[in-house]
């Protein structure tokens, strides 16, 4: 009897929770709906922008059928083969040909209709076949294009940014504890010196270090001929990464480690800051519970979108470097008037950009008790 | 008066904001000067020019001022010519009909190299009896050598290098060498001292004059140098100077206030306007903002105006209108906007008198800060070959040096006169912008 008596109130209390639990449970599903399609429209309002941006309103269509008739028309011509032809069979076996290329190529169907096709491809994530660029394997496929360039570009990108983003926070932790140091004043002194991009440091120390001292290469992934050995070929190319990695590091690390110093100082002259330093708290204690808490939605944020601009890679610093990643084969895309490839490449970005938008939402809610998810935080 | 004032005066503290100005009133002197002294039209024909322009110019010839920091002293180029003085000729009549044009032009030789090549180009007015001129060289040591007889036609260039008879006739086809070295050397060396040109030129028409111009090919030209084209950089050097500064201000200016005034209106009437703002914002995070860069230069055009209005048009949605808009929210809720709706003020005046003018103090920082940032994506376009095509950026340069491989034959000047100037200008707007920020955002002042 006690016993049912204590039980009781049990289920009432867990009836509470529960309808707690589902009204935020429902909210939160609410929000991320509400979420999902603003993003979906966003998406695919950028993607088709960028596919009548990449045809020129279908210009690139113009440009392309006459391409096709020239190099066809030549090369029939050209062909011993058919040579000894009369001439109206010859220009009848010219004009089928032509046809069949543009039919191949999808060029028959007017432009509105192929822009959607497009979109609806690149949507689903079905990249196609390139128009004329190629793999080095020989494909055709954009997926196996972008896919070969990824890991250079991953390479540059991810040691430059990793180093970039781990160092400058930590050294902008230090420095805000010891801040008015000669250190900290070097540092700001230095930072209006990241007005300048990569490519350009990358100029300067090819200049250094290639040019005059000649003890780093000018550019490219690996010596040619490559090393045979597994383990030379590893090294060589960690060799031609220093200068690369080495410009985009130099370029932003100053204003990144002021800018972050600035950011935790602003959080250090918080009263609960003093409170805790004054309750006699140590200060990787004080560091930890009472400055990197609070910002860390902050360097979160800040690392996500890091980590999709990995994929973007450096146009620039890939062509001044050679360096055989998705920027300088973008650019080449657009050179040739790839369209596939320009809009693969844009679409993967887009996707990026969104999930971890969306995802950056939750992990809010999650590090940060003030944000609630769906309760009008962007009002 | 006196707010502006205190800020001047605070402005002075700063060692940074007092660079920073300084270089940039430096530039646009600089701007001001290249504007002046070359018109638009003339700047693109000269850049666009080729050897009909620059003729006169040696290749690849490195800036004088390097022999400061050579202990090797390399050859500068020079030109002497009769029209204006700086080559004497001496005419004298025999005849009526016959006259002699001497030019006896010496010069001291105290560099260590040989030049690249030595050219006579003879402009005589004739009618139909062409003058004779008899070239003759002296070296330091005394030596005559006679170099050429020839009959000068209308517009005609003596090339000593290009001469095979002289070729013959030194038994070398380093005429340079030939001409300049210390005879009892086992290597060639320069022999210096003072080298005489004697040009002995006849006319025989009444009132003819035979005027030449000679031309020492060394290695180190001018100020700036020049390129693979003979071009003298110093017109892109000076010419590139109002159109980076055009480009960047014009490119901040634009944005920035563009933006500001899209986040004011999108935060005063709300609504579905903020709405859209809002989304726009969003779609232009996801557009690649170089990618669609490089496919306006390579599809539509390279023209600089329409990059310059592409770069605007992308980077007015862009982060910094949420920024803006969270300011906006407060600022709308304040007392004095309250006031003004009271007494009946209008939209467009909340908007453009109360609102925005209220922001400038935190917009001047941004906007001077992010000139560096458009400078810099015109010489970026310009690397990848989308510069503009007849304009001379120092962007432009920088790609024509990367396109001959500059650094790797060691012409490190083609490459770093116009880096340093990016690179000063960068630092001159990003120093004051920083101090700016910190004259304008008292928060920051203590730390």
């Amino acid at each position: 009897m006690a016993q049912e008596t204590l039980t009781t109130p049990v289920p009432t209390e867990f009836k509470i929770k529960k309808s707690f639990m589902s009204s935020t449970f429902m909210r939160m599903l609410k929000y991320t709906a509400v979420r999902l399609v603003t993003i979906a429209i966003t998406i695919t309002i950028g993607i088709y922008l960028t596919i009548m941006i990449a045809n020129m309103g279908g210009y690139v269509d113009t440009i392309m059928r006459n391409e096709i008739r020239d190099n066809t028309t030549q090369s029939m011509l050209a062909n011993p083969a058919f040579r000894n032809l009369a001439p109206e069979v010859r220009a009848k076996l010219i004009q089928e040909k032509i046809a069949s290329q543009i039919n191949n190529l999808g060029l028959n169907q007017p432009f509105a209709i192929r822009s959607v096709r497009y979109l609806k491809n690149a949507l689903t994530l079905n990249l196609g076949r390139s128009l004329q660029m190629t793999s080095d394997q020989g494909s055709k496929e954009v997926r196996l294009i972008l896919l070969e360039r990824l890991p250079a570009t991953l390479l540059l990108t991810g040691t430059s940014e990793l180093f970039l983003f781990f160092s400058s926070v930590f050294i902008a932790l230090s420095l805000s504890r010891k801040y008015g140091s000669w250190l900290d004043k070097m540092i700001i002194v230095l930072s209006p010196t990241s007005a300048s991009p990569p490519w350009f440091y990358g100029i300067f120390f090819i200049l250094i270090f290639a040019a005059v001292f000649r003890i780093l290469p000018f550019g490219g992934l690996v010596d040619s001929p490559p090393p045979e050995n597994q383990l030379d070929y590893g090294l060589n190319i960690l060799k031609h990464l220093i200068l690369p990695a080495m410009s985009i590091v130099v370029s932003a690390i100053f204003l990144s480690i002021y800018n972050w110093r600035t950011f935790f100082l602003i959080y250090s002259s918080e009263d609960y800051v003093d409170m805790a330093k004054a309750k006699g708290l140590l200060t990787k204690d004080v560091e930890r519970r009472y400055i990197l808490r609070p910002t860390l939605p902050t360097i979160i944020t800040n690392f996500a979108l890091l980590v999709i601009t990995l994929w973007t890679g450096f146009t620039i610093t890939e062509t001044v470097f050679l360096w055989p990643g998705l920027g300088i084969t973008l650019f080449r895309a657009i050179g040739a008037y790839d369209t596939p490839v320009i809009v693969g490449s844009t679409i993967i970005y887009a996707y990026l950009l969104a999930i971890t938008v969306l995802v950056l939402d939750f992990v809010y809610a999650l590090v940060d008790p003030r944000v609630k998810v769906g309760s009008g935080g962007s009002k | 008066m006196k707010t502006l004032k205190n800020t001047f005066r605070e402005f002075l503290r700063y060692p940074s904001a007092i660079v920073g100005m300084s270089i940039i009133t430096l530039l646009l002197g600089i701007a001001a000067y290249a504007l002046i002294s070359i018109p638009y039209k003339e700047a693109v024909r000269l850049w666009r020019g080729g050897e009909d322009v620059w003729y006169q110019n040696p290749k690849y010839a490195a800036p004088s001022w390097y022999n400061f920091f050579s202990s090797k002293k390399a050859p500068v180029s020079f030109i002497v010519n009769t029209t204006d003085g700086t080559l004497e000729k001496v005419v004298t009549p025999v005849t009526d009909e016959i006259t002699t044009v001497d030019v006896n032009y010496s010069f001291d030789y105290e560099y260590d190299g040989f030049p690249q090549e030595m050219i006579i180009y003879f402009s005589p007015s004739v009618t139909e009896k062409f003058p004779f001129a008899v070239i003759k060289w002296i070296t330091p040591d005394g030596r005559e050598i006679k170099i050429a007889n020839m009959a000068v036609e209308f517009n005609s260039t003596y090339r000593f290098s290009q001469d095979l008879k002289l070729q013959a006739k030194l038994k070398t086809e380093e005429i340079m060498q030939a001409l300049f070295s210390d005879p009892q050397a086992a290597t060639p060396t320069v022999l210096k001292g003072k080298y005489t040109l004697v040009v002995n030129g006849t006319t025989f028409e009444q009132g003819n004059t035979l005027d030449m111009q000679f031309v020492l090919h060394g290695t180190l030209f001018g100020v700036a140098g020049t390129d693979k084209y003979r071009r003298d950089l110093l017109l892109p050097l000076l010419y590139g100077t109002p159109i980076a500064l055009a480009f960047g201000l014009l490119a901040a200016l634009g944005t920035s206030f563009l933006t500001m005034i899209i986040a004011a209106l999108g935060t005063w009437y709300g609504g579905w306007v903020d709405e859209l703002i809002q989304r726009i914002t969003e779609i232009n995070l996801v557009l690649p903002f170089l990618a669609i860069l490089i496919m306006v230069g390579t599809f539509y055009s390279r023209s600089i105006w329409l990059m310059l209005g592409v770069t605007i048009l992308l980077s007015i949605f862009s982060g910094s209108i949420k920024t803006y808009r969270s300011i906006f929210m407060q600022s709308k809720e304040s007392s004095y906007i309250e006031a003004a709706r009271a007494y009946g003020a209008s939209n467009s005046r909340i908007i453009f008198s109360y609102l925005i003018p209220r922001m400038i103090p935190l917009l001047i920082p941004a906007l001077v800060s992010s000139v560096p940032a458009f400078v810099f994506l015109e010489a970026s376009l310009a690397v990848l070959g989308l510069g503009d095509p007849v304009l001379p950026t120092w962007g432009k340069v920088i790609d024509d040096a990367w396109a001959d491989g500059a650094l790797y034959h060691g012409l490190y000047y083609w490459v770093l006169e116009p880096a340093v100037l990016l690179m000063v200008t960068g630092l001159g707007f990003a120093m004051l912008g920083f101090a700016l920020d910190r004259i304008f955002n008292p928060r920051l002042r203590d730390i």
